[in-house]
């Protein structure tokens, strides 16, 4: 089957899809049910499996996540959203020290089948509180497994697969690209696994969520000028799948991270890292990042200076190549 | 700034405690609640409460001797955790705070398997499935919002409502008075009222959250509170292991049968330290220790059942096996295998993670590095 939708659609089938293979998938968070989601990503679930299946919650994001754990414990599947990235914060003691823990310290007796949607980045002209890319602080979490689609199709298989698995994942939705349309196919990809999404043979992008678009566009903007940049679709944050990543950082000899969570220890730091220690002898340049800047989300009318876009991406990969 | 304060006898106050064994040991009536078991019953609790009395003072015992990194005693609310575990049935599931020796005695756990996570030996000794309890929770309060999905998905499941004794299910939620002041336990609060889930709140009120008095959390009886969440909230002795029972099982039935929440507050209070690693001495008054001592919960039951007439060989009986639990487990506590860290990264995920599986590897080579090397 191959069908063209947005990413907010993608997911919103793969939900029904999941639902309807196990009684046992539960979606639950605020405005998830009558309203579908303020971005309608949970639109009509509520009329077709009812309200015990799409759960319109208090609001409270402890509540929803720590909620989902006793269900989880019950032999639930839940499927919670947590409704902008930046509330994510007062679930953050469930998902840190219950969601992530639970399977090692009960030895693998609890398992935590769960699954935390955050839609997660700027670029929505969004007030305070609704643009962040909190997901390194679930990387650093030992326990959570952390996920980010770029597309229709991915979108779509991902969060199923997500559903499917035995463990709790956080799946950081790009919503400023969520009304993006693209061909959803069969399904091609392990859920944790990344993916070159374009050839080139100068320098390797390395980008997940809404950034791949943008250096997508970055790739075919450097075309125009001769330089052929390889994009590395990353999906899966933790674990990291950086295989692919090696193997085109060694061809190309030089690697650039694009995120738009804050540069300090961010993924961009890590992989870095991992790259330098993999691939030492191929490198021709140091491993350089364009990320948002160490500062609080900044007023929207300001956040194209503070997210990495096209220009900044293409600047990196003129100072890589120069070195 | 002046903080305000009340006296204790505000939020302590005993005129509504449901009480039907007084210190003194004499049964008393109350209107709504009965307590009904007969004397063999009795003694069965008795059991209880002494055995549990002793595993909590042989593993603080073992602490002092250095066996255990810490242990947080139950010390003085032995009958508020039987009372509540003895209500429960097979199919009902416990949440429980670090501190419910009690509650895992009456579900069956061996007492061994409360003591690796004070030893250091493990992060949680059982299996939740088969005990019916959930493993102790440390930060305050997260388990009670685990307690009400739990129960949630028992109505997901079609568990409650159906005057079946053996189908009909609930959830114990336990927490003490200090986690009321947490948003987790308002949020399930809100969450069980919301979903009218079948769980019933037992609020141990120890007096003490840490060294915080009880007033410092609450200007009300914290029963007082379920009203505003919209179901009713019980006052308990809970140094009366007959009113617990009688009131906690009246809660839990309630929930089986569809009728929803219960908060029941135990009044209690903690005679031992916080933790092993904590001195009351800098916060309480000996006299209010001497008081509550005099309220034991043992010891009321012992001078009724020795009212009832009582042997003294059953006494004597009950000694021999205290004895021998409390051998059990200084041996078994010392018997406990060491953990091996390379075991951790097996047990991170269901789904394991070649990350994992590679840093695993590389810790085994290392340590493998010194064996058999130069000393």
């Amino acid at each position: 089957m191959t069908q063209k939708m947005s990413i907010a659609k993608a997911i919103n089938a793969g939900l029904r899809a999941a639902m309807d293979t196990d009684r046992h998938v539960l979606v639950m968070g605020e405005d998830v049910g009558r309203l579908g989601g303020v971005f309608r990503v949970t639109d009509g679930l509520q009329k077709d499996f009812g309200e015990g299946r799409v759960i319109d919650t208090p609001l409270g994001e402890s509540g929803i996540v720590g909620a989902a754990v006793g269900l989880a414990m019950r032999g639930f599947r839940p499927v919670v959203e947590i409704q902008f990235d930046g509330f994510v914060y007062p679930a953050y003691d469930q998902i840190v020290s219950q969601v992530a823990k639970l399977h090692a310290r009960s030895s693998g007796q609890v398992k935590m089948p769960m699954v935390i949607r955050i839609p997660f980045g700027g670029g929505i002209g969004a007030v305070e509180h609704h643009s962040e890319s909190p997901e390194g602080q679930f990387v650093l979490t030992a326990g959570l497994k952390v996920v980010s689609p770029s597309n229709a199709h991915d979108a779509y298989w991902m969060i199923q697969q997500a559903i499917a698995s035995d463990d709790p994942i956080v799946f950081m939705e790009p919503k400023r690209r969520y009304w993006e349309n693209g061909e959803v196919g069969d399904e091609d990809t392990p859920l944790h696994v990344s993916r070159v999404v374009r050839e080139g043979a100068d320098a390797t992008l390395l980008a997940y969520g809404p950034m791949v678009r943008t250096c997508l566009d970055a790739a075919e903007a450097a075309q125009a000028e001769g330089r052929e940049l390889e994009v590395v679709d990353l999906r899966t944050l933790s674990p990291l799948d950086l295989a692919p990543v090696h193997e085109s950082v060694r061809r190309t000899g030089r690697a650039i991270v694009v995120h738009e969570a804050a540069r300090t220890l961010g993924l961009g730091a890590e992989i870095a890292a991992r790259v330098q220690e993999e691939c030492f002898y191929s490198l021709e340049a140091p491993v350089l990042r364009v990320t948002g800047y160490d500062l609080p989300y900044p007023a929207s009318r300001v956040e194209d200076e503070f997210l990495p876009d096209l220009d900044r991406v293409l600047d990196a990969v003129d100072r890589s190549l120069a070195f | 700034m002046t903080v305000p304060t009340q006296p204790r006898t505000d939020v302590l106050a005993e005129h509504d405690l449901v009480q039907l064994l007084a210190p003194d040991g004499r049964r008393r009536e109350h209107p709504e609640y009965r307590w009904d078991g007969d004397v063999a019953t009795l003694c069965g609790l008795y059991r209880d409460l002494f055995l549990v009395r002793r595993v909590d003072t042989e593993a603080h015992a073992l602490q002092r001797h250095g066996e255990l990194g810490l242990w947080a005693p139950c010390l003085g609310q032995e009958a508020a955790q039987v009372g509540a575990g003895r209500a429960l049935q097979n199919q009902d599931f416990v949440f429980p705070t670090y501190r419910e020796h009690g509650l895992a005695w009456t579900r069956g756990i061996d007492p061994v398997k409360l003591l690796g996570l004070f030893r250091g030996s493990d992060l949680g000794g059982w299996d939740p499935t088969e005990a019916g309890m959930a493993l102790y929770s440390i930060v305050i309060g997260a388990q009670t919002l685990h307690a009400v999905g739990y129960a949630m998905g028992l109505g997901l499941d079609d568990q409650v409502g159906h005057a079946d004794a053996e189908r009909d299910s609930a959830v114990l939620a336990c927490f003490g008075d200090g986690a009321t002041s947490q948003g987790d336990v308002n949020e399930a609060f809100v969450w069980a009222a919301s979903f009218h889930a079948p769980v019933v709140f037992l609020c141990q009120n120890n007096q003490y959250a840490i060294s915080v008095p009880l007033e410092r959390q609450t200007h009300v009886p914290l029963a007082q509170r379920a009203e505003g969440f919209g179901f009713p909230g019980v006052r308990v002795d809970g140094n009366d292991v007959l009113a617990v029972q009688a009131v906690v099982s009246a809660a839990l039935q309630r929930a089986r049968n569809g009728e929803g929440p219960t908060l029941v507050e135990a009044v209690t209070y903690r005679v031992g330290p916080h933790t092993t690693s904590d001195d009351p001495t800098r916060y309480r008054d000996p006299q209010e220790v001497e008081h509550w001592k005099e309220r034991d919960p043992l010891l009321r039951l012992r001078r009724h059942l020795e009212a009832e007439g009582i042997e003294e060989s059953y006494f004597a009986d009950l000694d021999a096996e205290a004895e021998a639990l409390g051998r059990h487990l200084r041996e078994a506590c010392k018997a406990l295998p060491e953990p091996d860290l390379a075991d951790m990264f097996d047990r991170v995920h269901a789904e394991g993670t070649p990350e994992l599986a590679e840093q695993k590897a590389a810790y085994v080579a290392y340590r493998s590095s010194f064996e058999g090397g130069a000393a």
